[in-house]
């Protein structure tokens, strides 16, 4: 459908994104798949990144100066698994088995052999930005111009090896690693400004000597303005994108109870006429 | 061993571009040659290993060969997760190097021992688990490590230890050397502690009548398994030594492939009992707590000997 990137204009790339809500949805009701409320927050950033920001070739996913993206919140997988399939990567068709006994399509990304656009086998929080931060490092290293892209979580800013990476990425000068965090305000059991004490979550990156932007998250040209506002910034990239979990679906919005529900036929029908999806 | 280490890998990196040693903010004097070579191939990551080890991993993914290093339960234990899924899960050949191993750091305390890194890491599949016995040996290993594509686990020890062997019978990972030929009963040595093992040897064949075989062996996984259908085939005691725990040691994995072959021959396991050590002292004073130093090794073989012949 939308495999040529370039052809995509903004308006496009909402509708875009109705349907492969659409699709995270009916495959959660299908499943039994869980985290819903969490891909629907970040799905408008991955759906930004794949058709707009990164340079990469689904035919050659392997190529040694592609961009990396990772999702470093691995249980959102759901979402990735549809952006990459819609992005040529795989046929959507392979998302057929979802779940069932041998899929590779689950709660988690499996590793990058087994599944191709998949840059790290996340699933575990913390572990996304400090391997992304090694391959940024790599492409100085080694020469290889590329960009290396991830979204994290809120709650994932638990994790203290998030600083960690933080601290080294500043030290170390890193500017072609871009973050966006997926500041839904919600972690699985509790307001993330409640459980651990995150606010003010872009002062403490701008603390860390990362260069910050506080955006809608739902919205592409705030995504659009925050990446080239920022192109030439030598520092690290953090994107504070404020979403609602449960995006785009009126009954899920900021509901953390969709963090582990699964919905039902009847809630399916609703989203879908919610979305303007012919079910 | 430290500085064998140091020098190895600046002798690497210079003909391997892909080559990046990573060091958990120790070592810094140490690798002064390898920063005004390479100074981008060098990085101090801090005291921050969790986020090392998913460095690593993430360089590994993009082509290059990092090594990480730092002391080892803090390279090890410590970042545990990152070791299991960034590289294990990953399978990504990165090497990782444990300084200071076993009982090395006896002065420190057990926050710095390390003596149960053999066990963890046997659980982990694709892990390889190599531990030199010598610089020499030092060397041969890191050079296969990153001629080969696994990730590896290399438990070395501090400075200052003499050679066992001459370095050219220094062998790659997976292989054993015989240090001193026997005939009554092998000792099977894996890391530093082989010094041990060798002067036991010389001890109960001068002053004991008895000829035991010492083999080195460098590697934990993938175990040798030909080895031990030679050993076993040979002689009818096998011990063991490690400085490491009795608990899912070099040991327990020797006496759990003999079971499963169903290889009864009699085999002694000598390694550190299951406690911390609430003192301090030199390694050598550790081994002698644990009962894993030469005299400790030649009271072990006079007493297999004597059960051995009164089972006949």
């Amino acid at each position: 459908m939308h495999s040529d990137p370039k052809a995509v204009d903004l308006k496009t790339l909402e509708q875009l994104a109705r349907t492969l809500r659409y699709r995270v949805i009916k495959t959660s009701h299908l499943s039994g798949t869980p985290h819903l409320g969490s891909c629907l927050s970040c799905l408008d950033l991955l759906v930004y990144f794949y058709w707009q920001i990164l340079k990469i070739d689904p035919k050659d996913a392997r190529a040694a100066d592609r961009d990396r993206f990772i999702l470093s919140k691995g249980h959102a997988a759901p979402a990735l698994f549809q952006v990459l399939a819609e992005r040529g990567f795989f046929p959507v068709s392979d998302l057929e088995n979802y779940g069932d006994d041998g899929s590779l399509f689950g709660e988690h990304p499996p590793t990058p052999g087994y599944l191709p656009g998949i840059e790290a086998a996340t699933g575990s929080l913390g572990h996304g930005l400090p391997m992304g931060l090694g391959m940024a490092l790599a492409s100085r290293i080694s020469g290889k111009p590329y960009s290396v892209y991830a979204v994290l979580s809120d709650g994932e800013c638990n994790e203290g090896s998030v600083w960690e990476a933080a601290m080294l990425a500043s030290a170390q000068k890193v500017s072609n690693l871009t973050i966006a965090i997926d500041y839904n305000k919600w972690q699985a059991t509790g307001r993330s400004n409640e459980v651990l004490n995150l606010a003010p979550l872009g002062d403490k990156w701008r603390a860390f000597g990362w260069c910050v932007s506080e955006i809608n998250g739902h919205s592409f040209e705030e995504m659009q303005k925050a990446i080239s506002d920022n192109k030439d910034d030598p520092r690290p990239k953090a994107i504070i994108a404020n979403t609602i979990k449960g995006r785009g679906v009126s009954f899920m919005e900021d509901d953390n109870n969709w963090h582990y529900r699964t919905p039902n036929a009847e809630e399916l029908e609703k989203a879908a006429k919610e979305l303007g999806i012919a079910a | 061993m430290r500085n064998a280490f140091a020098d190895e890998i600046t002798k690497m990196a210079a003909t391997d571009p892909r080559l990046v040693l990573l060091s958990g903010d120790i070592g810094n004097r140490l690798f002064d040659k390898l920063r005004a070579q390479s100074p981008e191939r060098f990085m101090n990551c801090g005291v921050a290993e969790a986020n090392m080890m998913g460095v690593a991993a993430g360089m590994a993914s993009a082509g290059l060969r990092p090594v990480v290093y730092t002391i080892t339960p803090f390279t090890t234990t410590r970042c545990l997760e990152q070791i299991r899924v960034d590289v294990a899960y990953h399978n990504l050949p990165v090497v990782i190097v444990g300084t200071g191993s076993g009982l090395s750091y006896a002065s420190l305390g057990p926050t710095h021992h390390s003596l149960e890194d053999f066990a963890i890491f046997r659980a982990i599949p694709h892990m390889q688990i190599v531990a030199p016995y010598d610089a020499p040996s030092l060397r041969a290993v890191l050079r296969d490590a990153l001629a080969g594509k696994k990730p590896t686990y290399i438990r070395i020890g501090k400075k200052g230890e003499k050679d066992i062997l001459p370095p050219e019978t220094a062998v790659g990972i997976g292989k054993s050397v015989v240090a001193r030929e026997g005939r009554d009963i092998c000792i099977l040595a894996v890391g530093t502690i082989a010094s041990e093992a060798v002067k036991a040897a010389d001890t109960l064949k001068k002053n004991h009548g008895i000829s035991p075989e010492v083999v080195l062996i460098n590697t934990v996984k993938p175990l040798d398994t030909g080895l031990l259908d030679r050993l076993a085939a040979k002689f009818k005691t096998v011990l063991t030594v490690e400085e490491h725990s009795k608990i899912g040691g070099f040991g327990e994995h020797v006496a759990s492939t003999f079971a499963q072959k169903g290889i009864r021959n009699q085999i002694i396991c000598m390694g550190t009992r299951d406690e911390f050590m609430h003192v301090v002292g030199s390694q050598e004073y550790a081994r002698t707590v644990y009962e894993i130093d030469a005299p400790s090794i030649v009271k072990a073989v006079q007493q297999a000997m004597t059960t051995a012949s009164a089972a006949e």
